[in-house]
């Protein structure tokens, strides 16, 4: 299935410019399709993902309206048609 | 761009980092930047081995990580890479949080750079800072489960080479202490004999020491002085047993240490009132002096706030440059940068009000090769 994701306009450099990303992946997760990212766009996915993979601590990713945090993480489904968000927390100082 | 013998100052701020030039009077300071703003630069460095002119700047970005950024023209442009050059291998289950320090090699490894980090562990590079790996020896150190986060994360801060021997190093974490390696960094001994831990039921233990500073000169290299979590020291044999030096300092605890660049027995210390209250003793911004390696400490205070001052200096807040009359400066967490031009003999602020500061390092640029 292809998942549409946007990303921050801040980080469109690492995705040859562009804030609206089609990705093609296998499994119809936020994971998956965070997987199909950071393989497309290997700098953007540095900039979202730990080393090991995990989402950075002060990045929100959304499926449609729903913070995966409160749902099933990086497991949780991605319905066909529905958007993938990533936004950066509020966190500062 | 600055000319040879202009002083240069990183001043590595918690809002971007800032590049200070003057010249080789230093009496008037041109301020550019911020560079990368919003970003925390823990560490920056100015590196003029093998004839490069080559300025490094890590910045954290709470939302998008850790990176260190080079510019070959005093930071009129800047080249990240595209990847995360410091990143942990997958295997060890860790992720770079922050970069805590830069250090150059010694002079006869003009290619070779160290970097020190959060989760505690250090980089090398032997590609003049582009390609980045762990030094595997510490990486998988045996205590490594068993080191605790200090107040700013577990980091490995401080970075000691001895120029003479190519093999011997030392590194200090908080909170695990010093550590040193006489085999090129394949294996790791915990140096903190005499050390104490006030904060743990076994107050000389192996390790777990919270050091917050080791500093030396390079002309004496054996000879180290830390500046602990409560405790201040020397150490005559790289390590091998540490002595306390707290002669007459209005209190031991501090994180910001230097040496003087031309004499390895001066050292430049900022106590502050204890760790409940890091802020400097009765609200006296004063630096303290020793001039016979901690036997004695003098306060230096002309040009310093001396009431009302509820100043903190963090532990890469205090650095020396290598001019002959040497200029000190430091940098406060409220956002004041001060410097001297007489060997702490007295003091003056230099540009406006900054961002906290974190960290502040001082070079002479070279003459083009």
């Amino acid at each position: 299935m292809t998942v549409a994701m946007v990303v921050p306009h801040l980080l469109a450099p690492y995705a040859d410019g562009q804030t609206t990303l089609a990705l093609d992946t296998d499994a119809p997760t936020v994971g998956g399709a965070l997987s199909a990212m950071a393989s497309r766009y290997p700098a953007l996915g540095d900039r979202v993902l730990t080393e090991q993979g995990a989402v950075r601590p002060h990045i929100n990713v959304f499926v449609g309206e729903q913070n995966i945090r409160f749902a099933d993480g990086t497991a949780t489904t991605v319905p066909p048609g529905t958007t993938v968000m990533i936004v950066a927390a509020v966190s500062g100082g | 761009m600055p000319n040879p013998g202009d002083v240069i100052l990183l001043v590595g701020t918690m809002k971007g980092g800032f590049i200070l030039s003057s010249g080789p009077d230093r009496k008037e300071w041109k301020v550019d930047g911020p560079h990368f703003p919003g970003e925390a630069v823990y560490s920056a460095l100015l590196d003029q081995r093998d004839g490069r002119s080559r300025l490094f700047m890590s910045g954290q970005s709470m939302h998008w990580g850790s990176t260190i950024r080079v510019s070959d023209d005093f930071g009129a442009t800047w080249s990240g890479p595209e990847r995360q050059a410091v990143r942990f291998p997958e295997d060890s289950g860790l992720s770079l949080a922050q970069v805590w320090q830069i250090e150059p090699g010694r002079d006869s490894e003009p290619d070779t750079l160290y970097c020190g980090v959060e989760p505690a562990a250090l980089f090398t590079s032997r590609d003049g800072g582009v390609e980045w790996a762990p030094v595997e020896g510490l990486l998988n150190h045996e205590h490594r489960e068993k080191w605790m986060p200090g107040g700013g994360g577990l980091c490995l801060h401080t970075i000691v080479t001895d120029p003479a021997n190519l093999e011997r190093m030392g590194i200090a974490i908080s909170t695990a202490g010093f550590y040193r390696t006489d085999d090129g960094g394949n294996t790791w001994q915990a140096r903190n004999k005499g050390v104490r831990a006030v904060f743990l039921p076994d107050q000389q233990p192996e390790f777990g020491q919270c050091v917050h500073k080791v500093a030396h000169h390079p002309s004496r290299p054996e000879r180290l002085y830390l500046q602990n979590h409560w405790g201040l020291y020397r150490s005559d044999d790289w390590g091998d047993s540490w002595h306390d030096i707290a002669n007459g300092v209005p209190s031991d605890f501090g994180f910001a240490m230097q040496v003087h660049p031309h004499e390895p027995d001066t050292v430049y210390i900022v106590p502050l009132t204890s760790d409940q209250f890091r802020v400097v003793p009765e609200a006296k911004m004063r630096v303290y002096r020793t001039r016979d390696a901690g036997a004695s400490w003098e306060p230096l205070t002309t040009g310093l706030p001396q009431h009302d001052a509820y100043e903190n200096v963090l532990r890469d807040g205090l650095t020396a440059d290598p001019c002959e009359s040497a200029g000190i400066y430091f940098g406060t967490r409220s956002g004041t940068l001060y410097g001297s031009r007489d060997s702490g003999d007295s003091w003056a602020a230099i540009g406006g009000t900054f961002p906290p500061i974190c960290s502040v390092r001082a070079h002479v640029v070279d003459s083009p090769q």
